[in-house]
Protein backbone atom coordinates (compact mmCIF):
# COMPACT_ATOMS: atom_id res chain seq x y z
CA UNK A 1 0.00 0.00 0.00
CA UNK A 2 0.89 3.62 -0.38
CA UNK A 3 2.60 4.36 2.94
CA UNK A 4 4.58 1.16 2.84
CA UNK A 5 6.09 2.27 -0.44
CA UNK A 6 6.85 5.63 1.08
CA UNK A 7 8.66 4.03 3.96
CA UNK A 8 10.67 1.45 2.08
CA UNK A 9 11.62 3.39 -0.99
CA UNK A 10 11.05 7.07 -0.50
CA UNK A 11 12.62 7.69 2.90
CA UNK A 12 15.84 5.77 2.27
CA UNK A 13 16.06 7.59 -1.04
CA UNK A 14 15.49 10.92 0.71
CA UNK A 15 18.26 10.12 3.20
CA UNK A 16 20.64 9.31 0.34
CA UNK A 17 19.69 12.55 -1.44
CA UNK A 18 20.34 14.62 1.66
CA UNK A 19 23.67 12.95 2.25
CA UNK A 20 24.70 13.81 -1.27
CA UNK A 21 24.46 17.56 -0.66
CA UNK A 22 27.83 19.15 0.02
CA UNK A 23 28.78 19.33 3.69
CA UNK A 24 28.36 22.76 5.19
CA UNK A 25 28.72 22.48 8.93
CA UNK A 26 32.23 23.82 8.62
CA UNK A 27 31.57 27.07 6.80
CA UNK A 28 30.36 28.68 9.99
CA UNK A 29 32.50 28.35 13.09
CA UNK A 30 30.74 28.81 16.42
CA UNK A 31 31.82 28.06 19.98
CA UNK A 32 30.52 28.58 23.50
CA UNK A 33 32.41 29.88 26.52
CA UNK A 34 30.91 29.16 29.92
CA UNK A 35 31.76 32.57 31.31
CA UNK A 36 29.95 35.83 31.85
CA UNK A 37 30.10 38.10 28.83
CA UNK A 38 32.49 40.68 30.33
CA UNK A 39 35.17 38.03 30.93
CA UNK A 40 34.51 36.30 27.65
CA UNK A 41 34.96 39.38 25.45
CA UNK A 42 38.16 40.19 27.27
CA UNK A 43 39.48 36.68 26.66
CA UNK A 44 38.48 36.91 23.02
CA UNK A 45 40.60 40.02 22.51
CA UNK A 46 43.55 38.37 24.21
CA UNK A 47 43.19 35.29 21.99
CA UNK A 48 43.13 37.50 18.89
CA UNK A 49 46.25 39.38 19.99
CA UNK A 50 48.00 36.13 20.94
CA UNK A 51 47.73 35.14 17.31
CA UNK A 52 49.44 38.28 16.08
CA UNK A 53 46.40 40.31 15.05
CA UNK A 54 45.43 43.78 16.10
CA UNK A 55 41.91 44.39 17.40
CA UNK A 56 40.84 47.42 15.41
CA UNK A 57 37.42 48.15 16.80
CA UNK A 58 34.56 46.70 18.78
CA UNK A 59 31.15 47.64 17.51
CA UNK A 60 28.47 47.55 20.18
CA UNK A 61 25.43 46.41 18.27
CA UNK A 62 23.44 46.02 21.49
CA UNK A 63 23.90 49.69 22.26
CA UNK A 64 22.55 50.60 18.84
CA UNK A 65 19.59 48.27 19.31
CA UNK A 66 18.88 49.68 22.76
CA UNK A 67 18.91 53.22 21.39
CA UNK A 68 16.32 52.04 18.88
CA UNK A 69 14.15 50.89 21.80
CA UNK A 70 14.91 47.15 21.63
CA UNK A 71 15.78 45.14 24.74
CA UNK A 72 18.76 42.94 24.09
CA UNK A 73 21.67 41.15 25.71
CA UNK A 74 25.25 42.08 24.82
CA UNK A 75 25.96 41.69 21.13
CA UNK A 76 29.28 42.92 19.70
CA UNK A 77 31.39 42.71 16.58
CA UNK A 78 35.14 42.48 17.06
CA UNK A 79 37.12 43.60 13.99
CA UNK A 80 40.75 42.66 13.62
CA UNK A 81 43.58 42.26 11.14
CA UNK A 82 47.28 42.62 10.60
CA UNK A 83 47.72 46.19 9.34
CA UNK A 84 50.44 45.40 6.78
CA UNK A 85 48.36 42.51 5.43
CA UNK A 86 45.25 44.66 5.15
CA UNK A 87 47.22 47.38 3.35
CA UNK A 88 48.59 44.93 0.86
CA UNK A 89 45.11 43.63 0.07
CA UNK A 90 43.76 47.15 -0.15
CA UNK A 91 46.33 47.95 -2.82
CA UNK A 92 46.26 44.70 -4.75
CA UNK A 93 42.87 43.07 -4.25
CA UNK A 94 40.37 45.83 -3.44
CA UNK A 95 37.51 43.58 -4.56
CA UNK A 96 37.91 41.79 -1.20
CA UNK A 97 37.41 44.90 0.93
CA UNK A 98 33.67 44.44 1.59
CA UNK A 99 34.61 41.25 3.51
CA UNK A 100 37.42 42.85 5.54
CA UNK A 101 38.80 43.41 8.13
CA UNK A 102 38.26 39.99 9.72
CA UNK A 103 35.58 39.82 12.37
CA UNK A 104 34.19 37.66 15.13
CA UNK A 105 30.66 38.10 16.44
CA UNK A 106 30.23 37.61 20.18
CA UNK A 107 26.98 37.63 22.11
CA UNK A 108 25.66 36.71 25.53
CA UNK A 109 23.30 33.83 26.16
CA UNK A 110 22.43 33.70 29.82
CA UNK A 111 25.64 33.08 31.74
CA UNK A 112 27.65 32.02 28.75
CA UNK A 113 28.88 33.72 25.61
CA UNK A 114 28.82 32.51 22.02
CA UNK A 115 31.41 33.53 19.46
CA UNK A 116 31.18 32.92 15.74
CA UNK A 117 32.90 33.68 12.48
CA UNK A 118 32.57 32.49 8.95
CA UNK A 119 35.32 30.25 7.83
CA UNK A 120 37.71 32.49 5.82
CA UNK A 121 38.21 29.54 3.48
CA UNK A 122 34.87 30.45 1.89
CA UNK A 123 36.57 33.55 0.46
CA UNK A 124 38.56 31.37 -1.94
CA UNK A 125 35.29 29.96 -3.24
CA UNK A 126 33.85 33.48 -3.51
CA UNK A 127 36.78 35.25 -5.19
CA UNK A 128 39.03 32.52 -6.61
CA UNK A 129 42.21 34.55 -6.08
CA UNK A 130 44.88 31.87 -6.24
CA UNK A 131 47.76 33.93 -4.82
CA UNK A 132 45.64 34.46 -1.70
CA UNK A 133 44.60 30.87 -1.18
CA UNK A 134 47.32 30.09 1.35
CA UNK A 135 46.48 33.35 3.15
CA UNK A 136 42.83 32.31 3.45
CA UNK A 137 43.99 28.96 4.81
CA UNK A 138 46.16 30.64 7.42
CA UNK A 139 43.26 32.88 8.44
CA UNK A 140 41.14 29.77 8.82
CA UNK A 141 43.75 28.07 11.01
CA UNK A 142 44.18 31.20 13.12
CA UNK A 143 40.45 31.80 13.59
CA UNK A 144 39.87 28.16 14.57
CA UNK A 145 42.66 28.46 17.14
CA UNK A 146 41.37 31.78 18.43
CA UNK A 147 37.89 30.31 18.90
CA UNK A 148 39.31 27.19 20.58
CA UNK A 149 41.37 29.30 22.95
CA UNK A 150 38.28 31.39 23.70
CA UNK A 151 36.12 28.32 24.42
CA UNK A 152 38.75 26.60 26.59
CA UNK A 153 39.53 27.67 30.21
CA UNK B 1 18.30 7.95 -15.71
CA UNK B 2 16.32 5.31 -13.82
CA UNK B 3 15.78 6.07 -10.16
CA UNK B 4 17.75 3.10 -8.91
CA UNK B 5 20.80 4.07 -10.93
CA UNK B 6 20.61 7.62 -9.61
CA UNK B 7 20.36 6.23 -6.14
CA UNK B 8 23.54 4.26 -6.67
CA UNK B 9 25.30 7.34 -7.88
CA UNK B 10 24.20 9.28 -4.84
CA UNK B 11 25.33 6.56 -2.50
CA UNK B 12 28.67 6.31 -4.27
CA UNK B 13 29.04 10.07 -4.04
CA UNK B 14 28.29 9.95 -0.32
CA UNK B 15 30.79 7.23 0.32
CA UNK B 16 33.40 9.26 -1.51
CA UNK B 17 32.67 12.44 0.40
CA UNK B 18 32.50 10.75 3.78
CA UNK B 19 35.78 8.99 3.17
CA UNK B 20 37.35 12.14 1.83
CA UNK B 21 36.44 14.30 4.77
CA UNK B 22 36.92 11.73 7.50
CA UNK B 23 40.67 11.89 6.86
CA UNK B 24 42.81 12.94 9.83
CA UNK B 25 41.31 16.19 10.99
CA UNK B 26 43.58 17.95 13.45
CA UNK B 27 41.04 17.76 16.26
CA UNK B 28 39.90 14.18 15.61
CA UNK B 29 39.42 12.54 18.96
CA UNK B 30 37.43 9.68 20.36
CA UNK B 31 36.59 11.63 23.43
CA UNK B 32 32.82 12.21 23.39
CA UNK B 33 32.95 15.25 25.63
CA UNK B 34 35.47 16.94 23.36
CA UNK B 35 33.57 16.11 20.19
CA UNK B 36 30.39 17.40 21.75
CA UNK B 37 32.05 20.59 23.00
CA UNK B 38 33.56 21.20 19.59
CA UNK B 39 30.57 20.53 17.36
CA UNK B 40 27.39 20.77 19.37
CA UNK B 41 27.76 22.73 22.62
CA UNK B 42 27.55 26.14 20.96
CA UNK B 43 23.93 25.47 20.04
CA UNK B 44 22.70 22.76 22.41
CA UNK B 45 24.45 24.04 25.56
CA UNK B 46 27.50 22.58 27.27
CA UNK B 47 25.34 20.17 29.24
CA UNK B 48 22.66 19.61 26.63
CA UNK B 49 20.17 21.99 28.17
CA UNK B 50 19.48 23.81 24.91
CA UNK B 51 19.95 27.32 23.57
CA UNK B 52 20.02 27.97 19.83
CA UNK B 53 19.18 24.26 19.51
CA UNK B 54 16.57 22.27 21.43
CA UNK B 55 17.60 20.55 24.69
CA UNK B 56 19.04 17.05 24.27
CA UNK B 57 19.53 16.13 27.94
CA UNK B 58 15.85 15.34 28.40
CA UNK B 59 14.79 11.95 29.76
CA UNK B 60 11.70 11.93 27.52
CA UNK B 61 13.70 12.78 24.43
CA UNK B 62 16.30 10.11 25.11
CA UNK B 63 13.55 7.57 25.74
CA UNK B 64 12.01 8.29 22.34
CA UNK B 65 15.16 8.63 20.24
CA UNK B 66 16.79 5.39 19.11
CA UNK B 67 20.40 5.33 17.92
CA UNK B 68 19.35 5.31 14.30
CA UNK B 69 17.41 8.55 14.86
CA UNK B 70 20.39 10.21 16.51
CA UNK B 71 22.80 9.01 13.84
CA UNK B 72 20.66 10.21 10.96
CA UNK B 73 19.88 13.51 12.66
CA UNK B 74 23.59 14.22 13.08
CA UNK B 75 24.41 13.14 9.53
CA UNK B 76 21.49 14.77 7.71
CA UNK B 77 20.83 17.76 9.93
CA UNK B 78 17.53 19.49 9.34
CA UNK B 79 17.91 21.09 5.91
CA UNK B 80 16.59 24.64 5.84
CA UNK B 81 16.53 24.79 9.67
CA UNK B 82 19.50 25.76 11.79
CA UNK B 83 20.64 22.21 12.66
CA UNK B 84 23.62 21.55 10.34
CA UNK B 85 24.49 18.26 8.62
CA UNK B 86 27.70 16.80 10.05
CA UNK B 87 29.09 14.84 7.17
CA UNK B 88 32.70 15.54 8.04
CA UNK B 89 32.60 13.30 11.13
CA UNK B 90 33.69 9.65 10.89
CA UNK B 91 31.25 6.86 11.79
CA UNK B 92 33.28 6.19 14.93
CA UNK B 93 33.02 9.85 15.95
CA UNK B 94 29.26 9.84 15.44
CA UNK B 95 28.97 6.69 17.59
CA UNK B 96 31.09 8.30 20.29
CA UNK B 97 28.85 11.35 20.25
CA UNK B 98 25.75 9.20 20.56
CA UNK B 99 27.21 7.39 23.55
CA UNK B 100 28.06 10.70 25.12
CA UNK B 101 24.54 12.07 24.63
CA UNK B 102 23.07 8.81 26.00
CA UNK B 103 25.08 9.46 29.16
CA UNK B 104 22.55 12.17 30.03
CA UNK B 105 19.73 9.63 30.45
CA UNK B 106 18.86 8.99 34.10
CA UNK B 107 20.69 5.89 35.32
CA UNK B 108 18.72 2.72 34.96
CA UNK B 109 16.66 3.81 31.95
CA UNK B 110 16.88 1.51 28.96
CA UNK B 111 17.53 3.15 25.62
CA UNK B 112 14.90 3.18 22.89
CA UNK B 113 15.12 0.08 20.70
CA UNK B 114 15.30 0.57 16.95
CA UNK B 115 11.75 -0.29 15.88
CA UNK B 116 11.23 -0.48 12.15
CA UNK B 117 7.66 -1.76 11.89
CA UNK B 118 5.09 0.75 10.75
CA UNK B 119 2.12 1.91 12.74
CA UNK B 120 -1.36 1.67 11.24
CA UNK B 121 -3.91 4.40 11.54
CA UNK B 122 -6.39 6.63 9.77
CA UNK B 123 -4.76 9.60 8.04
CA UNK B 124 -7.98 11.60 7.76
CA UNK B 125 -8.74 11.32 11.44
CA UNK B 126 -5.11 12.10 12.11
CA UNK B 127 -5.40 15.28 10.04
CA UNK B 128 -8.37 16.51 12.03
CA UNK B 129 -6.62 15.77 15.31
CA UNK B 130 -3.50 17.51 14.04
CA UNK B 131 -5.35 20.72 13.17
CA UNK B 132 -6.91 20.70 16.62
CA UNK B 133 -3.97 19.69 18.82
CA UNK B 134 -0.72 20.38 17.03
CA UNK B 135 -1.01 23.12 14.41
CA UNK B 136 -0.82 25.96 16.92
CA UNK B 137 2.78 25.07 17.75
CA UNK B 138 4.05 23.09 14.76
CA UNK B 139 2.28 25.12 12.05
CA UNK B 140 -0.66 24.15 9.82
CA UNK B 141 1.63 22.25 7.44
CA UNK B 142 4.21 21.08 9.97
CA UNK B 143 6.55 23.92 9.09
CA UNK B 144 7.56 24.45 12.74
CA UNK B 145 7.87 27.52 14.94
CA UNK B 146 9.55 30.65 13.64
CA UNK B 147 13.08 31.60 14.49
CA UNK B 148 15.80 29.44 15.94
CA UNK B 149 14.65 29.09 19.51
CA UNK B 150 17.68 30.92 20.80
CA UNK B 151 17.14 32.43 24.20
CA UNK B 152 19.39 35.37 23.37
CA UNK B 153 18.45 36.71 26.80
CA UNK B 154 15.21 38.18 25.57
CA UNK B 155 11.67 37.80 26.79
CA UNK B 156 10.15 34.93 24.83
CA UNK B 157 6.77 33.26 24.91
CA UNK B 158 8.05 29.74 24.21
CA UNK B 159 11.27 28.63 25.84
CA UNK B 160 11.85 25.87 23.26
CA UNK B 161 10.99 26.23 19.61
CA UNK B 162 8.63 23.67 18.05
CA UNK B 163 10.65 21.78 15.39
CA UNK B 164 9.49 21.53 11.79
CA UNK B 165 7.69 18.20 11.30
CA UNK B 166 7.62 18.37 7.49
CA UNK B 167 11.40 18.55 7.44
CA UNK B 168 13.09 15.99 5.18
CA UNK B 169 15.82 15.44 7.81
CA UNK B 170 13.31 14.63 10.56
CA UNK B 171 11.15 12.43 8.33
CA UNK B 172 14.17 10.46 7.17
CA UNK B 173 15.50 10.02 10.72
CA UNK B 174 12.41 9.30 12.84
CA UNK B 175 10.77 5.89 12.97
CA UNK B 176 7.04 5.62 13.63
CA UNK B 177 7.90 4.37 17.12
CA UNK B 178 9.99 7.49 17.86
CA UNK B 179 7.13 9.77 16.84
CA UNK B 180 4.63 7.68 18.80
CA UNK B 181 6.70 7.67 21.98
CA UNK B 182 7.11 11.44 21.66
CA UNK B 183 3.34 11.91 21.47
CA UNK B 184 2.63 9.44 24.29
CA UNK B 185 5.18 10.82 26.75
CA UNK B 186 5.57 14.40 25.58
CA UNK B 187 8.86 16.07 26.47
CA UNK B 188 8.81 17.25 30.05
CA UNK B 189 10.84 20.45 30.36
CA UNK B 190 9.60 21.74 26.98
CA UNK B 191 6.19 22.92 25.76
CA UNK B 192 5.57 19.55 24.03
CA UNK B 193 2.79 17.90 26.10
CA UNK B 194 1.95 14.22 26.59
CA UNK B 195 -1.19 13.55 24.59
CA UNK B 196 -2.05 10.51 26.66
CA UNK B 197 -2.23 12.79 29.66
CA UNK B 198 -4.31 15.23 27.63
CA UNK B 199 -6.87 12.44 27.21
CA UNK B 200 -6.21 11.10 23.70
CA UNK B 201 -6.53 7.34 23.15
CA UNK B 202 -3.70 5.25 21.79
CA UNK B 203 -5.63 4.87 18.52
CA UNK B 204 -5.83 8.69 18.20
CA UNK B 205 -2.09 8.84 18.62
CA UNK B 206 -1.57 6.20 15.96
CA UNK B 207 -3.73 8.25 13.59
CA UNK B 208 -1.57 11.28 14.34
CA UNK B 209 1.62 9.31 13.68
CA UNK B 210 0.33 8.21 10.30
CA UNK B 211 -0.64 11.79 9.50
CA UNK B 212 2.77 13.21 10.45
CA UNK B 213 4.44 10.43 8.49
CA UNK B 214 2.48 11.42 5.39
CA UNK B 215 3.68 15.04 5.46
CA UNK B 216 5.07 15.96 2.12
CA UNK B 217 8.65 16.90 2.93
CA UNK B 218 8.92 20.56 2.25
CA UNK B 219 10.72 21.21 -1.00
CA UNK B 220 13.47 23.57 -0.04
CA UNK B 221 14.74 26.41 -2.08
CA UNK B 222 18.13 24.77 -2.05
CA UNK B 223 20.58 27.37 -0.86
CA UNK B 224 23.48 25.46 -2.40
CA UNK B 225 22.00 25.52 -5.85
CA UNK B 226 20.36 28.91 -5.97
CA UNK B 227 22.84 30.93 -3.94
CA UNK B 228 26.15 29.50 -5.10
CA UNK B 229 25.73 31.28 -8.43
CA UNK B 230 25.33 34.65 -6.77
CA UNK B 231 28.36 36.96 -7.02
CA UNK B 232 30.04 37.60 -3.63
CA UNK B 233 29.57 41.37 -3.87
CA UNK B 234 27.00 43.75 -5.30
CA UNK B 235 28.79 46.50 -7.19
CA UNK B 236 27.81 49.58 -9.18
CA UNK B 237 30.02 51.99 -11.10
CA UNK B 238 29.51 55.63 -10.23
CA UNK B 239 29.56 58.43 -12.81
CA UNK B 240 30.68 60.87 -10.06
CA UNK B 241 33.93 61.54 -8.24
CA UNK B 242 34.59 60.16 -4.75
CA UNK B 243 33.24 63.10 -2.74
CA UNK B 244 30.09 63.42 -4.79
CA UNK B 245 29.47 59.66 -4.66
CA UNK B 246 29.83 59.63 -0.87
CA UNK B 247 27.40 62.54 -0.67
CA UNK B 248 24.81 60.83 -2.86
CA UNK B 249 25.27 57.55 -1.04
CA UNK B 250 24.52 59.17 2.31
CA UNK B 251 21.36 60.69 0.90
CA UNK B 252 20.27 57.32 -0.49
CA UNK B 253 20.92 55.66 2.89
CA UNK B 254 18.78 58.29 4.60
CA UNK B 255 16.02 57.86 2.03
CA UNK B 256 16.01 54.11 2.76
CA UNK B 257 15.40 54.94 6.45
CA UNK B 258 18.73 53.53 7.53
CA UNK B 259 20.78 55.21 10.20
CA UNK B 260 24.18 56.50 9.16
CA UNK B 261 26.88 55.30 11.56
CA UNK B 262 30.17 56.56 10.19
CA UNK B 263 32.19 57.44 7.13
CA UNK B 264 35.95 56.88 7.10
CA UNK B 265 38.79 55.68 4.92
CA UNK B 266 39.10 51.90 4.78
CA UNK B 267 42.45 51.87 6.56
CA UNK B 268 40.91 53.49 9.64
CA UNK B 269 38.84 50.30 10.01
CA UNK B 270 41.92 48.25 10.84
CA UNK B 271 44.34 50.80 12.27
CA UNK B 272 43.94 54.10 14.11
CA UNK B 273 47.31 55.48 13.04
CA UNK B 274 46.65 54.93 9.38
CA UNK B 275 47.84 56.70 6.31
CA UNK B 276 44.27 57.82 5.42
CA UNK B 277 44.22 56.39 1.96
CA UNK B 278 41.25 58.23 0.47
CA UNK B 279 40.92 55.89 -2.48
CA UNK B 280 38.96 53.41 -0.38
CA UNK B 281 36.23 54.81 1.79
CA UNK B 282 33.60 52.98 3.82
CA UNK B 283 30.18 54.20 4.87
CA UNK B 284 28.55 52.19 7.68
CA UNK B 285 24.84 52.27 8.32
CA UNK B 286 22.19 50.24 10.09
CA UNK B 287 18.47 49.64 10.08
CA UNK B 288 17.84 48.64 13.69
CA UNK B 289 14.20 47.64 13.10
CA UNK B 290 15.27 45.22 10.43
CA UNK B 291 18.21 43.98 12.49
CA UNK B 292 15.98 43.33 15.48
CA UNK B 293 13.65 41.30 13.30
CA UNK B 294 16.54 39.38 11.77
CA UNK B 295 18.09 38.55 15.15
CA UNK B 296 14.85 36.89 16.19
CA UNK B 297 15.10 34.60 13.21
CA UNK B 298 18.79 33.84 13.56
CA UNK B 299 21.10 35.19 16.28
CA UNK B 300 24.05 34.66 13.95
CA UNK B 301 23.09 37.47 11.56
CA UNK B 302 25.76 39.69 13.13
CA UNK B 303 28.02 38.16 10.50
CA UNK B 304 26.23 40.33 7.93
CA UNK B 305 27.10 43.48 9.87
CA UNK B 306 27.93 46.26 9.63
CA UNK B 307 25.74 47.32 6.72
CA UNK B 308 28.76 48.66 4.94
CA UNK B 309 29.20 50.40 1.60
CA UNK B 310 32.75 50.33 0.27
CA UNK B 311 33.77 52.98 -2.26
CA UNK B 312 36.85 52.42 -4.40
CA UNK B 313 38.62 54.68 -6.82
CA UNK B 314 40.66 53.07 -9.57
CA UNK B 315 42.10 54.99 -12.53
CA UNK B 316 39.82 57.90 -11.71
CA UNK B 317 36.70 55.72 -11.74
CA UNK B 318 34.64 55.28 -8.59
CA UNK B 319 32.58 52.20 -7.75
CA UNK B 320 30.46 51.32 -4.73
CA UNK B 321 30.01 47.79 -3.40
CA UNK B 322 28.53 45.78 -0.53
CA UNK B 323 28.69 42.13 0.43
CA UNK B 324 25.97 40.13 -1.28
CA UNK B 325 23.73 38.90 1.56
CA UNK B 326 22.29 36.21 -0.69
CA UNK B 327 25.71 34.68 -1.28
CA UNK B 328 26.59 34.74 2.40
CA UNK B 329 23.24 33.32 3.51
CA UNK B 330 24.07 30.07 1.75
CA UNK B 331 26.33 29.10 4.66
CA UNK B 332 23.58 29.41 7.30
CA UNK B 333 21.22 26.52 6.49
CA UNK B 334 18.19 28.58 7.46
CA UNK B 335 15.50 29.07 4.82
CA UNK B 336 13.73 31.75 6.81
CA UNK B 337 16.93 33.74 6.82
CA UNK B 338 17.22 33.36 3.05
CA UNK B 339 14.02 35.36 2.68
CA UNK B 340 15.41 38.19 4.79
CA UNK B 341 18.58 38.16 2.73
CA UNK B 342 16.55 38.58 -0.43
CA UNK B 343 15.02 41.66 1.13
CA UNK B 344 18.39 43.02 2.26
CA UNK B 345 19.80 42.40 -1.20
CA UNK B 346 17.03 44.50 -2.70
CA UNK B 347 17.63 47.32 -0.22
CA UNK B 348 21.35 47.35 -1.07
CA UNK B 349 20.72 47.35 -4.81
CA UNK B 350 18.22 50.21 -4.48
CA UNK B 351 20.66 52.30 -2.48
CA UNK B 352 23.56 51.62 -4.84
CA UNK B 353 21.47 52.50 -7.86
CA UNK B 354 20.06 55.61 -6.31
CA UNK B 355 23.57 56.80 -5.39
CA UNK B 356 25.09 56.14 -8.79
CA UNK B 357 22.10 57.15 -10.91
C1 LIG C 1 24.07 25.87 14.64
C2 LIG C 1 23.33 25.30 15.73
C3 LIG C 1 23.37 23.79 15.94
C4 LIG C 1 24.48 22.98 16.03
C5 LIG C 1 25.95 23.36 15.89
C6 LIG C 1 23.97 21.65 16.33
N1 LIG C 1 22.60 21.67 16.39
FE1 LIG C 1 21.41 20.05 16.75
N2 LIG C 1 19.73 21.23 16.46
C7 LIG C 1 19.75 22.60 16.29
C8 LIG C 1 18.38 23.08 16.18
C9 LIG C 1 17.95 24.54 15.98
C10 LIG C 1 17.55 21.94 16.27
C11 LIG C 1 16.01 21.92 16.17
C12 LIG C 1 15.60 21.67 14.73
C13 LIG C 1 14.33 22.40 14.31
O1 LIG C 1 14.01 23.45 14.88
O2 LIG C 1 13.69 21.95 13.34
C14 LIG C 1 18.43 20.80 16.47
C15 LIG C 1 18.00 19.48 16.63
C16 LIG C 1 18.82 18.42 16.99
C17 LIG C 1 18.37 17.08 17.32
C18 LIG C 1 16.92 16.62 17.31
C19 LIG C 1 16.34 16.88 18.67
C20 LIG C 1 14.94 16.42 18.81
O3 LIG C 1 14.28 16.83 19.78
O4 LIG C 1 14.48 15.66 17.95
C21 LIG C 1 19.47 16.35 17.67
C22 LIG C 1 19.48 14.88 18.10
C23 LIG C 1 20.61 17.21 17.54
N3 LIG C 1 20.19 18.46 17.12
C24 LIG C 1 21.90 16.82 17.80
C25 LIG C 1 23.04 17.61 17.54
C26 LIG C 1 24.38 17.15 17.71
C27 LIG C 1 24.79 15.77 18.23
C28 LIG C 1 25.19 18.18 17.33
C29 LIG C 1 26.71 18.18 17.24
C30 LIG C 1 27.29 17.14 16.43
C31 LIG C 1 24.33 19.30 16.94
N4 LIG C 1 23.04 18.90 17.09
C32 LIG C 1 24.78 20.54 16.52
C33 LIG C 1 20.87 23.41 16.20
C34 LIG C 1 22.19 22.97 16.18
C1 LIG D 1 2.51 23.77 23.08
C2 LIG D 1 3.23 23.57 21.86
C3 LIG D 1 3.20 22.16 21.24
C4 LIG D 1 2.09 21.40 20.91
C5 LIG D 1 0.62 21.73 21.13
C6 LIG D 1 2.61 20.22 20.25
N1 LIG D 1 3.97 20.25 20.20
FE1 LIG D 1 5.17 18.82 19.45
N2 LIG D 1 6.79 19.80 20.10
C7 LIG D 1 6.79 21.04 20.72
C8 LIG D 1 8.14 21.39 21.09
C9 LIG D 1 8.58 22.68 21.76
C10 LIG D 1 8.96 20.30 20.71
C11 LIG D 1 10.48 20.17 20.90
C12 LIG D 1 10.70 19.43 22.18
C13 LIG D 1 12.14 19.17 22.45
O1 LIG D 1 12.92 20.10 22.50
O2 LIG D 1 12.50 17.99 22.65
C14 LIG D 1 8.07 19.33 20.09
C15 LIG D 1 8.51 18.11 19.56
C16 LIG D 1 7.73 17.29 18.79
C17 LIG D 1 8.22 16.15 18.04
C18 LIG D 1 9.67 15.69 17.98
C19 LIG D 1 10.33 16.43 16.83
C20 LIG D 1 11.80 16.20 16.74
O3 LIG D 1 12.48 17.03 16.13
O4 LIG D 1 12.28 15.23 17.29
C21 LIG D 1 7.15 15.61 17.38
C22 LIG D 1 7.17 14.42 16.43
C23 LIG D 1 6.00 16.41 17.73
N3 LIG D 1 6.38 17.41 18.59
C24 LIG D 1 4.71 16.17 17.26
C25 LIG D 1 3.60 16.84 17.75
C26 LIG D 1 2.24 16.48 17.40
C27 LIG D 1 1.85 15.41 16.39
C28 LIG D 1 1.42 17.29 18.14
C29 LIG D 1 -0.08 17.26 18.21
C30 LIG D 1 -0.65 16.02 18.65
C31 LIG D 1 2.27 18.20 18.90
N4 LIG D 1 3.57 17.88 18.65
C32 LIG D 1 1.81 19.21 19.71
C33 LIG D 1 5.69 21.84 20.94
C34 LIG D 1 4.37 21.43 20.81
Amino acid sequence: MKFRALRHIFFPWLAAMLLALPARADELLMVRAERPFADAINDLQIAIQDHGYKVARIQRVDVGLASGGYATAEYRLVFFGKPEEMREIEDRYPELLPYLPLKIVIFAEGNSALALAYNPAILQGFFKIDPLQSRFQRWEKDIREILDQFAAQ
Amino acid sequence: MPLIQRLHRFIAACVVCTLGSAAPAAWATDDGAKLYAHHCAACHGSRGTGGVGVPLALPDFLAAADDNFLRKTIRLGRPGRVMPAFRQLSDAEVDTLIRYIRGWAPTGTSKAAIEKSSIKGNVERGGKLYARYCAACHGAHGEGGHGTGVTFSRPRDLPVLAPALNNPGLLAAASDATIKTTLMRGRRGTPMPSFLKLGLKEQDIDDLVVYVRAFKPETLPDPVQSMADEPPVIERASPYDMDKTVERLKEAIGAANMRLIRTESFDRTFSEDSRENKRHVVVDSCDFDFLNQALKIDPRVGLFLPCRFTLSERDGKVSVSTINPKRLSAIFNNSELNQLCDKMHKVYVDILEEATF
